[in-house]
């Protein structure tokens, strides 16, 4: 194989050599070489196909525009789709491969699509694919999945690190150009906090690319001064590798920094990328400018690419993209790569230009002044040009100049819309507010002279303009040339969409004639390099095509990203158990030590059940309920929210937060308490203990703990901040457990310190502060929610576990098992107790038949809005019980209710079932419902239809309470 | 976005939850005749394109209910104040 490497020249590493694969083939490149420059240097300009016609495509640019040059890069769990080669630095063992190819890049079966072009005009998903109808799901969609689409993403999970990081600056300067360089250094000497960013691997921007003389010296060399001194002071953050992809509110800016890219594998200590959020209190957008294509016949055949990035892979790769080159220009900045290439020895066929006056140097390379290209000979590789004049040009590469585009992304990025300057034939960025200022030629200043003058100026934040140094202009004149109309060949507009010239026209006809919906119609503009490259063109175009001007027609909506980041970076180290912190109660080691199975509820794991030998959840919980019910038991309840309470109006907030009133309540009573929102709908319920006369300890549900917190502190600062009450959260610093059944007397009155639980000194609904064990301090409350004699008791976190294995010791002659939510849930169902599937959000004190404990001697949220008729019409869905009528039938939750006779519909509905238990005591399937009109209807047979599963069957509606319904137990 | 609170100092917004208008006042009364002014209070609010009063709880800092102004199109900042104060404006 041919080498097109320069014989010197170049920021390469030539001592060094670099094995890679490309397409299962091995190359050889050295340091500095990108993967695009490597395989140019190796012959190789084919490296994709495009997305539509499958033809074949080479590199355009040297750059991050790259649209044709994409490759999946790296195998395994480290593969990156959609990468560009030119932006891709080159390291031994680098391994890619091109995309959207089949079987082979050289040979593609797709490339029939191109025969068939008439059929892919712009809006061919919407015209193509419509009939008919049957045809969509099974032969159109797959189709068109199997065919669009560039690279494969990997199916293994990434074994690499992320980080996220935030950093703060008084100037950020994105681009490290003349522009950035003279802004950076311009604040950075008058002592401000800099963070100069650029998205390659060295610092220096054009100035590693172009032949340019600044102060005397080589562009480069200047440079490398200027970012010396940078890197010698303090206040200076040099990020090269970082790409800044977005503007955001408060002057905040998204970077993601590529700290690991370049080797082929992460140290063992490093990310591979770091997303960084940087909070700038000034910021200059020093992107620079993107050259254009030209849209003519052939534009696209590998080997044509931009005359910036053919000059960019010989100056600074030392990389001829050809032998044998012509160039076609309509403005002066194409002479340079007539004048570079020349002199690094590569033969310059003719300059082909399309302005009649052109007048700039071309370095003794011949002219054809007013000429075109109509058409690029060759398929996978340059043969020749053909002109307007039909005559015809050999050469085996083609650079082309439409001109230039300022980076105006980001200062887009807010919403406003940039300005059209004729006299640059480009967009300009808007003026967005003197926080983030566009420099340099980002903000459409052509000279270089004017370059290091604007970045300069943008820079001194503190007023005093350093020293700028002389430099030679290379002279900018341009008379645009959008497409060749003449064009014998496909010519391009958008390359990796495959959008030609003619269908903007046709979108416009069509009546798409906005540029949003030409952009959506013909897809210019769309994937991964968002139009960088060809939607200027498109605009113009359509311009003509519709009679408007370019300023009419105006930009499709620049949003970030401005180049792909990686979902690596947006998930930052916050993946698998580390994707959200888990929540253990300070029981969790008991239980664990029980044999817990645990279930995620919100972030607590809470104990579900502990089963034995043999047992699966329901024998487990089965048996733990038998437990309570006839011996005792032991629960972890200490995800409730707890929130102490205390002040003189303590009471006084309560009564205002919940719809009963506690500030009533007796010192050493616990009351239970219902929350309800201001609309009137229940919130939340719990029991509030009083523990002194301005102290309470309320208890939330655990779904809720942080919800009602925020109310609470909302209700107390916004609506009644005259309160003198305080109230903090409480849950994490208290280990809390039930203890049920008809031994748990017993066995607590063995742990408390000097005190008799009888129902003289300890009634139901005591709650007393107390010590056990010898003088833990503790809190006791006579509560039941399984309807049994039963006791809740509080011990500082701590001291959870050992005090729960100390009852466990306490209970084991009256033989005590622990138990979980499962059993808990059982019981609840069989007492009636209303729990989350019934406080849903939708259901009324008295749809939950606790309607009497709405004061009505007080204010308190919720109250005037639930007396609203909606919310008081009795033929409201209120909580029921139901028994299958046969009573060997499963119950399920989620089954509707009808009438009796009534089938199945939505006209028909009832209500449904909320929650089912098999209970032990009863021997059958228990339930809770809501139903219409429920508290009139005990007694009434109605049909319970299961549609999931198909399941008719009959229940009875009964009161909710199933289990002991005189309270016998709970008193006992 | 980034939010003064008056007691944190500059913080990002993720620190913050937001609830609405801050606008309505919670009516005093409980009279029955008093319900059109309950309607207004728990369903009707602005949503203007410009300068907004909006109350912002610093749920991942001090926990203070605050009543940002900004400006809803731009996101600009213009002024922060606890909803205490707030609450006791004239």
């Amino acid at each position: 194989m041919t080498s097109f490497r320069l014989a010197k020249g170049g920021l390469i590493d030539r001592a060094t050599e670099l094995s890679f694969r490309f397409d299962g083939k091995g190359f050889t490149g050295h340091p500095g070489d990108t993967l695009a420059s490597a395989l140019i240097s190796n012959g190789v300009h084919l490296m994709g196909r495009s997305f539509k016609y499958h033809r074949p495509r080479g590199v355009i640019s040297a750059g991050s525009s790259e649209p044709n040059a994409l490759v999946e890069l790296r195998e395994g769990g480290r593969k990156e789709a959609n990468t560009r080669a030119t932006v891709v630095e080159l390291y031994d063992g680098l391994v890619a491969r091109s995309q959207n190819r089949w079987p082979s890049l050289d040979f593609d079966i797709g490339a029939i699509n191109a025969l068939a072009s008439s059929m892919f005009v712009a809006g061919f998903y919407y015209k193509t694919f419509m009939w008919p109808k049957s045809f969509w799901e099974k032969i159109y969609e797959p189709l068109i999945r199997r065919a669009a689409g560039l690279g494969h993403a990997s199916r293994e999970p990434d074994p690499d690190k992320y980080e996220k990081s935030y950093a703060h600056c008084d100037l950020l300067v994105i681009g490290s150009g003349p522009t950035g360089l003279m802004a950076a250094v311009a604040a950075a000497r008058g002592g401000a906090r800099v963070i100069l960013a650029d998205e390659g691997a060295a610092l220096g921007g054009s100035l590693l690319n172009e032949n340019e003389e600044i102060g005397g010296v080589s562009g480069l060399t200047w440079a490398q001064g200027i970012i010396a001194e940078l890197g010698s002071l303090p206040n200076v953050t040099l990020m090269p590798r970082t790409t800044v992809f977005g503007w955001y509110d408060g002057n905040i800016f998204g970077a993601v920094e590529r700290v690991n890219d370049h080797v082929l594998e992460p140290s063992l200590y490093e990310p591979r990328q770091r997303y960084w959020r940087i909070i700038a209190r000034r910021a200059v957008l020093a992107a620079g400018a993107e050259e254009r294509p030209i849209a003519f016949g052939g534009n696209d055949v590998p080997g044509v690419m931009l005359a910036s990035a053919m000059r960019t892979f010989a100056n600074r790769y030392g990389a001829a993209s050809g032998k044998s080159i012509a160039v076609f220009t309509n403005n002066d900045s194409g002479y340079r790569t007539a004048r570079d290439m020349t002199a690094h020895g590569v033969r310059v066929e003719v300059i082909i230009d399309s302005r009649a006056d052109a007048k700039a140097d071309a370095g003794g390379v011949p002219v054809l002044r007013g000429r075109k290209i109509v058409n690029v000979k060759g398929g996978k590789g340059v043969a020749g040009v053909e002109l307007d004049d039909h005559t015809h040009v050999p050469c085996d590469t083609l650079a082309m100049s439409g001109g230039w585009s300022p980076i105006v992304n980001l200062a887009c990025h807010q919403g406003a819309k940039p300005r059209w300057d004729a006299a640059i034939a480009g967009f300009v960025p808007p003026d967005v507010g003197p926080a983030f200022t566009a420099a340099g030629s980002a903000a459409g200043k052509m000279l270089l002279s004017e370059c290091l003058a604007d970045g300069a100026a943008k820079g001194a934040l503190d007023g005093k303009l350093p020293q700028v140094a002389t430099c030679r202009d290379e002279a900018f004149a341009i008379t645009p040339l959008w497409w060749v109309r003449e064009s014998t060949g496909k010519a391009f507009v958008d390359y990796q969409n495959d959008v030609t010239p003619k269908d903007m026209p046709l979108a416009a006809r069509e009546g798409y004639s906005d540029i949003e919906l030409v952009k959506r119609y013909t897809t210019a503009g769309m994937a991964t390099d968002q139009g960088k490259l060809g939607n200027v063109n498109a605009i113009a175009i359509l311009a003509e095509a519709t009679g408007k001007t370019i300023e009419q027609v105006s930009t499709t909506t620049f949003r970030p990203y401005y180049t792909p980041v990686s979902f690596g970076a947006f998930t930052g180290p916050f993946t698998g158990h580390h994707f959200q912190p888990v929540r253990k109660t300070p029981l969790h080691e008991w239980a664990d030590e029980e044999g817990a199975v645990f279930v995620e509820s919100g972030l607590w794991m809470r104990s579900s059940w502990f089963p034995r030998e043999g047992e699966d959840w329901l024998a487990a919980a089965t048996r733990e309920v038998i437990t309570a019910r006839e011996r005792v038991a032991i629960c972890d309840v200490s995800t409730l929210g707890k929130i102490d309470v205390q002040g003189a109006d303590a009471g006084a907030f309560l009564d205002r937060l919940y719809c009963n009133t506690f500030s009533t309540l007796a010192i050493g009573k616990a009351r239970y308490g219902l929350m309800l929102r201001e609309d009137g709908i229940v919130f939340d319920d719990g029991t509030t203990s009083r523990l002194a006369e301005d102290h309470y300890l309320m208890t939330t549900t655990t779904a809720n703990a942080a919800r009602v917190m925020s109310h609470m502190e909302f209700c107390h600062q916004a609506l009644w901040p005259d309160l003198d009450v305080q109230y903090i959260s409480v849950t994490e610093q208290w280990a809390q457990m039930a203890v049920a059944g008809p031994r748990s007397r017993a066995t607590l009155q063995k742990i408390v310190d000097g005190i008799e639980l009888d129902d003289a000194t300890f009634p139901y609904l005591a709650a007393k502060e107390l010590t056990v064990l010898g003088g833990i301090p503790a809190r006791l409350f006579r509560i039941s929610f399984s309807g049994e004699h039963a006791y809740e008791l509080a011990v500082p976190a701590d001291y959870g576990s050992m005090a729960a294995r100390a009852i466990m010791q306490a209970g084991s002659e009256f033989g005590i098992a622990p138990y979980g939510v499962e059993a808990l849930s059982i019981m609840r169902v069989e007492k009636g107790h209303v729990a989350g599937s019934e406080l849903n959000g939708t259901t009324t004190a008295a749809d939950l038949g606790l309607g009497k404990m709405m004061s009505a001697k007080k204010d308190y949220i919720g109250r005037m809005m639930a007396q609203r008729e909606g919310l008081t019409d009795e033929n409201r869905q209120c909580v029921v019980g139901i028994l299958p009528v046969d009573k060997s039938d499963r119950l399920r939750a989620g089954s509707h209710l009808l009438k009796r006779n009534d089938p199945p519909s939505m006209a028909n509905d009832q209500g449904y079932v909320t929650a089912t238990a098999w209970s032990p005591a009863l021997d059958r399937w228990v339930g809770l419902a809501l139903l219409a009109n429920g508290r009139r209807r005990h007694g009434e047979i109605v049909k319970i239809f299961d549609g999931l599963r198909n399941i008719h069957m009959y229940g009875e509606i009964c009161e909710p309470m199933h289990y002991d319904r005189e309270n016998l137990k709970l008193h006992a | 976005m980034l939010i003064k609170c008056p007691h944190c100092g500059t913080r990002p917004v993720e620190e913050f939850a937001f609830l609405g208008d801050a606008k309505p006042k919670r009516p005093t009364s409980n009279d029955p005749a008093t319900m059109d002014q309950w309607f207004d209070y728990v369903y009707l609010r602005d949503n203007p394109k410009g300068r907004f009063d909006e109350y912002v709880h610093h749920a991942g800092g001090c926990r203070s209910w605050l009543v940002v102004t900004r400006d809803t199109a731009t996101h600009e900042v213009f002024a922060t104040v606890t909803a205490r104060e707030w609450a006791q404006r004239p």
